[in-house]
C-alpha cells in the first residue's frame, strides 16, 4: 500500500500503480461476474467503465488519513485503500455477513445498496473529523441516478453550510439501470448543481484516471485546507450490464454498447503508459495473473469463512452490543430446530 | 419533564465531551420546547448545532459522526417528521453495527416529542413507536416520569446502540416530579411498577402510564385494586416483568395512543399469550387510538385514550367471569 500523502504530479511508479489497480479491478470484477454465472455468487455490479475514475481518485487520496464511502461498483479498484478490500468484496458477494466488516485499518465503508444513503454518512464523518481536528478528508462515490435522491441534496447542502472536508465524486456513467441521464436531470450538467450548494463543481473525463486524479487532488487540497467541499462529476460510460441480473440490450443499442466498450478506460491508459515506456502487453499479463492469484486467495478465504459460518450465531450477532433476552430465546429455538432437523426429527419449541 | 431532559443533556455533555447535540432550532433558540436551552452557552457552537431543515441528513450524518468517534444526540422536532428520516434511521442507523459486523457501534440517540392532546397542526402528534419497534437494531425508550426522563436519557446517550428516545409532548410541562440530583441511570428494558394492585394491571408507556395511574386512582375509590406497569422502554421489552405483573393478577388491559391495528399493544398481548395464557381470567383488552389518521383538533379528544376510556375498559375486564 502506498501510504504517503499524494503528490500533485504522479511519478512513474504512481502512474503504473494506477493502471495496476485498474487492471486488477477489471480482473476481480470479471471473476465475480463469472462466478455469479456459475451460480456460486449472488447478484453483483461490475466495475465496467469506472476503473479509471476509482483508481485515479484513490491515487489522490491518503489511505492513512482519508475515508472512502463507496456505492457498490467501485470497490474492485480500491486496492490502494488495502489489499484486503477484495476479500470483503468476495465475502459480500457470496452473502457472508463478514463482507461488511472492514478491518480497523481500512478506511472504507461497506457497500451501500440503499442509493445515496452513504452521502449523509460521508458528510457526517467529514463533520466529525473537523470537530475532532483529525487530518484528512472524506470521498464519497455515488451514481448519476443516486444524485436524484433527496439524501444527496440534504447532505451536499449541509456540507456547504459546514465547509466539511468532503469530496463528492458523482459517477456519471450515463445510466441508472435502464434510465439515461437525460431522464435524471434537467440541469446542464451534474457538476453545475454544486453552485447552488456554495462550493465548486467540476466535470472531468472519468475514463482518464489522470484527469480524475487532478480534480480529486485539488478537491483534497481544498478540503484539508479547511476550504470546504467540492463536487466532481466523473463522466464515463457503463460499458456492460448494470448488474448480473440486467439485460442492457433491452434499452441500449448493440452499436452504442460496442462503441462504449471500444473506448474503455484500461486500453486507453495502457496505450499512454506504453508510449512512455512504462507498460507492455507482457506487463499487463503479469498484473492480470497476479490479480487472478489474489482473487483465488480471496475466494479460498471466502469459502473457508462460509464453511465455518454458524447460522444460529451469525444471525443474532452484532445486532446490538448484547442480544436482547428475546433474541437469545430465538437463537436457542433456532439452534434446537436445526439440531432436531439434523437428527431427522423436527420438534416443536415453546415460545418465550 | 422538559427541565429533567434539559438538565440531563447538560450533565451528559459535561460528563463526556464527545456528546454533540444537533437538530432544528436546538442551539440559539434552545429547542421549540426548550429541551436544549442553554446548551450552546455552556458547550459552544461546535457541540450544539442548528441544522438545516433536513431530517434525513440530521439522522444520516449521525452515522458518520459516530464512526468518527463522537456521540450524536440528534433531535427530530416532532416524531411525525421522522418519516423524512426513516430510511436513515431504520435502514442505516439501526443496521450500522450489523452491516459492519461490529466494527462500528452506533451510540446515537434520536430524541423526538410525540403524542397528541395539545391541538397541534397535522403530523405533529403521531405515535409511531410500533413502526420503529419493528426495526431490529434500534432501541426505544419512552419515559412517563421526570425522574425516568433523566435516567433513561442518560442510559440512551451512554448506550453503544442507537436509541429512539420518545418524549411525551403533552407531558413536557404536565408531568412534574422529583428528579435525582446525582448520577441517575435507568437501564433500558426494566419496567416500573407505577401502582401495585391485585385485581388487574394496566400496561402502558409514556404519557399513557400517567393516565393509567389516574385511572387506577379512580378505580381505587370504588375499592378496586388496580396496578400499573410502566414499560419505560418497549425495545428491549421487559418480558419477565410483564409476565410477572400479568400472571400475578390474571387480568390486564393495555393502553396506547397509536391506532389499534399493529400497535405495540398487540405485541404486548401476543407476549402475554406466550407467557401468561393459563393464568389469565379474562381476555386482554386494548385501549387505543382508532384505525384512522390522527385527527384534527376538534376530533382529537375523541381519538386519544383518556382516563374515562381506560376506566371503562378496566371495568369491562374486571366484570368478565374467569
Ligand atoms: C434507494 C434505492 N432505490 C432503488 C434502488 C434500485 N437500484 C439499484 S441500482 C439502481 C440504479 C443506480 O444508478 P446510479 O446511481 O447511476 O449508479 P450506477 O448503477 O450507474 O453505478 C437502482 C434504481 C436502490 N438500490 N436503492
Ligand atoms: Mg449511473
Amino acid at each position: 500500500m502506498l501510504t504517503t500523502t499524494p503528490e500533485a504530479e504522479p511519478d512513474d511508479a504512481e502512474l503504473v500503480d494506477i493502471l495496476e489497480r485498474m487492471v486488477a479491478g477489471q480482473v476481480y470484477s470479471t471473476r465475480c461476474f463469472n462466478l455469479q454465472r456459475q451460480g456460486r455468487m449472488g447478484t453483483m455490479a461490475p466495475i465496467d467503465g469506472s476503473e479509471a475514475l476509482v483508481a485515479g481518485a484513490a491515487s489522490a487520496l491518503d489511505p492513512t488519513t482519508d475515508w472512502v464511502f463507496p456505492q457498490y461498483r467501485e470497490q474492485f479498484a480500491l486496492g490502494r485503500f488495502g489489499d484486503e478490500v477484495i476479500d470483503r468484496v468476495v465475502l459480500y458477494n457470496i452473502g457472508h455477513p463478514a463482507g461488511g466488516h472492514y478491518a480497523e485499518h481500512l478506511r472504507v465503508f461497506p457497500h451501500q445498496i440503499s442509493l445515496a444513503c452513504q452521502i449523509p454518512h460521508a458528510v457526517g464523518m467529514a463533520w466529525g473529523m473537523k470537530v475532532t481536528g483529525e487530518p484528512g478528508c472524506v470521498a464519497t462515490f455515488f451514481g448519476d441516478g443516486s444524485s436524484s435522491e433527496g439524501d444527496f441534496y440534504e447532505a451536499a447542502n449541509l456540507a456547504g453550510v459546514l465547509d466539511a472536508p468532503v469530496i463528492f465524486v458523482l459517477v456519471n456513467n450515463g445510466w441508472a439501470i435502464s434510465t439515461p441521464t437525460a431522464a435524471q436531470t434537467g440541469a446542464e450538467s451534474f457538476a453545475a448543481k454544486a453552485h447552488a450548494f456554495g462550493f465548486p463543481g467540476m466535470q472531468v473525463d472519468g475514463r482518464d484516471p489522470l484527469a480524475v486524479r487532478a480534480a480529486v487532488f485539488e478537491a483534497r487540497e481544498r478540503a484539508v485546507g479547511g476550504r470546504g467541499p467540492m463536487l466532481i462529476e466523473a463522466v464515463t460510460v457503463r460499458h456492460g450490464p448494470h448488474t448480473t441480473a440486467d439485460d442492457p440490450t433491452k434499452y441500449r443499442s448493440a452499436d452504442e454498447l460496442a462503441r462504449a466498450r471500444d473506448d474503455e478506460p484500461i486500453r486507453r491508459f495502457a496505450a499512454q503508459l506504453t508510449e512512455r515506456g512504462l507498460w507492455s502487453e507482457e506487463r499487463q499479463r503479469e498484473v492480470e495473473a497476479a490479480a487472478d492469484a489474489r482473487f483465488d486467495l480471496a475466494w479460498d478465504r471466502s469459502q473457508e469463512a462460509a464453511a465455518t459460518l454458524d447460522p444460529a450465531t451469525a444471525l443474532f450477532e452484532h445486532v446490538y452490543a448484547e442480544p436482547t433476552a428475546r433474541m437469545q430465546r430465538q437463537r436457542g429455538e433456532l439452534r434446537a430446530h436445526l439440531d432436531a432437523m439434523a437428527n431427522g426429527a423436527a420438534n416443536g419449541s415453546a415460545a418465550g | 419533564m422538559v427541565e429533567a431532559i434539559n438538565h440531563t443533556l447538560h450533565e451528559e455533555m459535561a460528563r463526556d465531551e464527545r456528546v454533540m447535540v444537533f437538530g432544528e432550532d436546538v442551539a440559539v433558540n434552545g429547542g421549540v420546547f426548550r429541551a436544549t436551552e442553554g446548551l450552546i452557552d455552556a458547550f459552544g457552537p461546535d457541540r450544539v448545532v442548528d441544522m438545516p431543515l433536513a431530517e434525513a441528513v440530521i439522522v444520516g450524518a449521525s452515522v458518520g459522526l459516530a464512526a468518527a468517534g463522537l456521540v450524536p444526540v440528534a433531535e427530530i422536532q416532532f416524531l411525525g417528521f421522522s418519516y423524512q428520516a426513516m430510511h436513515q434511521l431504520v435502514g442505516q442507523v439501526a443496521r450500522l453495527r450489523s452491516r459492519t459486523q461490529g466494527r462500528f457501534d452506533a451510540p446515537i440517540t434520536v430524541r423526538a416529542p410525540f403524542g397528541g392532546g395539545v391541538r397541534t397542526p397535522e403530523l405533529h402528534s403521531e405515535s409511531l413507536e410500533s413502526q420503529y419497534a419493528n426495526c431490529p437494531g434500534l432501541k426505544i425508550a419512552a419515559p412517563a416520569t421526570a425522574a425516568d426522563a433523566k435516567g433513561l436519557l442518560a442510559a440512551a446517550i451512554r448506550d453503544p446502540d442507537p436509541v429512539l428516545f420518545l418524549e411525551p409532548l403533552r407531558g413536557y410541562r404536565m408531568i412534574r416530579g422529583p428528579v435525582p440530583e446525582d448520577d441517575h441511570v435507568v437501564p433500558l428494558g426494566r419496567s416500573r411498577q407505577a401502582r401495585s394492585g391485585t385485581d388487574l394491571v394496566i400496561v402502558a408507556w409514556s404519557y399513557q402510564a400517567e393516565l393509567a395511574c389516574r385511572a387506577a386512582d379512580r378505580l381505587a375509590a370504588d375499592g378496586l385494586s388496580v396496578g400499573v406497569l410502566d414499560l419505560r422502554s418497549i425495545v428491549p421489552l421487559d418480558v419477565d416483568g410483564l409476565a410477572e405483573a400479568v400472571s400475578s393478577v390474571g387480568r390486564a388491559i393495555v393502553v396506547q395512543e397509536a391506532p389499534e391495528t399493529c400497535g405495540f399493544a398487540s405485541e404486548i398481548i401476543a407476549t402475554i399469550n406466550d407467557h401468561c395464557f393459563y393464568d389469565l381470567e379474562a381476555p386482554v383488552e386494548r385501549v387505543s387510538g382508532f384505525d384512522v389518521p390522527y385527527p384534527v383538533g376538534l376530533l382529537e379528544d375523541f381519538y386519544v385514550p383518556d382516563v374515562d376510556r381506560i376506566v371503562a375498559a378496566a371495568r369491562r375486564t374486571l366484570a368478565m367471569a374467569p
